[in-house]
């Protein structure tokens, strides 16, 4: 059963829920009304103009690389690509699909014959579904003349990982550094623990595969 | 012990990286102007409330929208000074035709106003994790129409899920709200291949369903939901299961 992997996502779930902060009270005050006496109430139908050119910007898509520590079965590149969309500068839902090649065990490697997986098994590739938080945003400062936005944000979400001929339950929690290089590109730098369960090596353990990855984005 | 992946693949993805940063911008300056009705309009150097306020645009002046990022909108004056106004402001401001400007943005009432939700999920059915994603229609703010995709991962046997359903909210104006509602689908087995090679299966399903909805602010909700599904099999005897998830939702 996935019992402490559940216990780890409901528990987030519950923080996250206590810590999506309010709006921006101080933005919203609401317009000042005018009191003006009428004596003649013009009869004009007020249209709302909608800015038709505005162009909305709140999807950002990308790709990542790094390092992934598959437990057991050490390190190795990984590669993936991601898609958010910002709901708030505070919350933004994210989906994420990362794929690497896991090495040899100690063992493998020590015995020198028996392997433990085939080739295609090797293959270690997951998606997860995240809901991120923006918590501490602020500038970066390059040199004396640069300052560009940036953020520290937090993931926690669920999805599927295949790795040694099955799908596993996927807890991904992450934590990240956003920064804006220009108003639509994004650098990240990313670290994310992606943990399921799983009985490959004889019994059932969970394990945690750390990842740290640099990525590119474009906001559009 | 590190095993890199062909390094044809690498190339691509270095490519692809290098590829996004000399591509020019995607978009033109759009056109839209307003002209500034409060004493000023304050422009922020980035996209959110922390940003220090870097520039002023005096009443009665004129700005260019360029682009908009969640609730900021990035502005040029006509001297040209570039900053990031929030739509609350900016919506206090008239086009050059004097209409008063609308930007779509969340209120208290789309609590009960809005029209579409999204929203992932996960939870349990009958042992299995499920992790999902789904959408819903109001077509009124107690009627709902919804549709479901999960996929399950299970000791025994992975899996998927559809479904569609409508749901009756029973009082959308309170901030918490119980649901019930009823719906169909298909469901889809796969064994797993270390047991004897059973086949995968695929059969219709319905279920129904009653559950919490509750909004956290004005633009997100959670929601928990129990579901007791019948499977018509290809057996004699229909099977019955039970799921429960959690979802977080956004609405708009």
């Amino acid at each position: 059963m996935d019992r402490e992997l559940r216990v780890l996502l409901l528990s987030g779930l519950a923080v996250a829920a206590v810590a999506v902060p309010p709006r921006a009270a101080a933005q919203e005050a609401p317009a000042t009304a005018t009191t003006t006496p009428q004596v003649v109430e013009p009869r004009v139908q007020r249209r709302e103009v909608n800015p038709p050119g505005l162009d909305t910007e709140n999807f950002e898509a990308g790709a990542f690389v790094g390092t992934i520590s598959i437990e057991d079965f050490g390190a190795s590149v990984v590669y993936g690509g991601r898609l958010a969309y910002h709901f708030t500068e505070d919350v933004f839902a994210e989906a994420t699909l990362g794929t690497a090649k896991a090495g040899k065990t100690s063992y493998e490697d020590l015995s020198g014959s028996a392997e433990l997986l085939s080739d295609d098994d090797r293959q270690f590739t997951y998606y997860d579904l995240s809901v991120g938080w923006n918590a501490l945003p602020g500038e970066v400062f390059l040199g004396g003349r640069r300052a560009m936005p940036s953020a520290v944000y937090f993931t926690l979400g669920a999805g599927s990982t295949r790795f040694g001929g099955d799908d596993h339950f996927t807890v991904a929690l992450g934590a990240g550094l956003r920064v804006l290089a220009n108003d639509w590109v994004a650098v990240h730098l990313d670290a994310r623990d992606v943990a399921f369960e799983s009985d490959l090596l004889g019994k059932d353990k969970l394990t945690h595969n750390l990842q740290f990855t640099f990525g590119l984005t474009a906001f559009f | 012990m590190t095993r890199p992946a062909p390094t044809h693949r690498l190339r691509l993805v270095t490519c692809l990286l290098l590829g996004m940063l000399a591509a020019g911008p995607l978009h033109a300056a759009a056109g839209m102007q307003a002209v500034v009705q409060d004493p000023y309009l304050e422009l922020r150097t980035g996209p959110g409330r922390g940003f220090p306020v870097a520039q002023v645009v005096d009443q009665g002046a004129e700005v260019s929208l360029l682009r908009r990022r969640t609730d900021w909108i990035k502005v040029r004056g006509a001297n040209g000074v570039e900053g990031w106004a929030h739509r609350s402001q900016l919506e206090r401001t008239l086009t050059t035709d004097g209409e008063p400007l609308a930007l779509p943005g969340p209120a208290p009432e789309s609590r009960t106003a809005h029209r579409w939700e999204v929203g992932l999920a996960t939870g349990d059915l009958d042992g299995a994790s499920v992790v999902g994603a789904g959408a819903a229609y109001l077509v009124t703010p107690s009627l709902v129409v919804r549709a479901d995709v999960a996929q399950l991962l299970g000791n025994a046997s992975n899996g998927w899920l559809g479904t569609v359903g409508v749901a009756h909210v029973f009082m959308p104006q309170w901030r918490v709200s119980p649901f019930v509602g009823i719906g169909g689908g298909a469901l889809r087995i796969e064994p797993k291949a270390t047991l004897v090679q059973p086949e995968d299966r695929s059969d219709t399903i319905a279920y129904a369903g009653i559950g919490l909805r509750g909004y956290l602010t004005d633009r997100f909700m959670l929601q928990a939901e129990y579901r007791e599904f019948v499977v018509f099999t290809s057996r004699d005897d229909n099977e019955e299961i039970d799921e429960w998830t959690v979802s977080f939702a956004y609405f708009f």
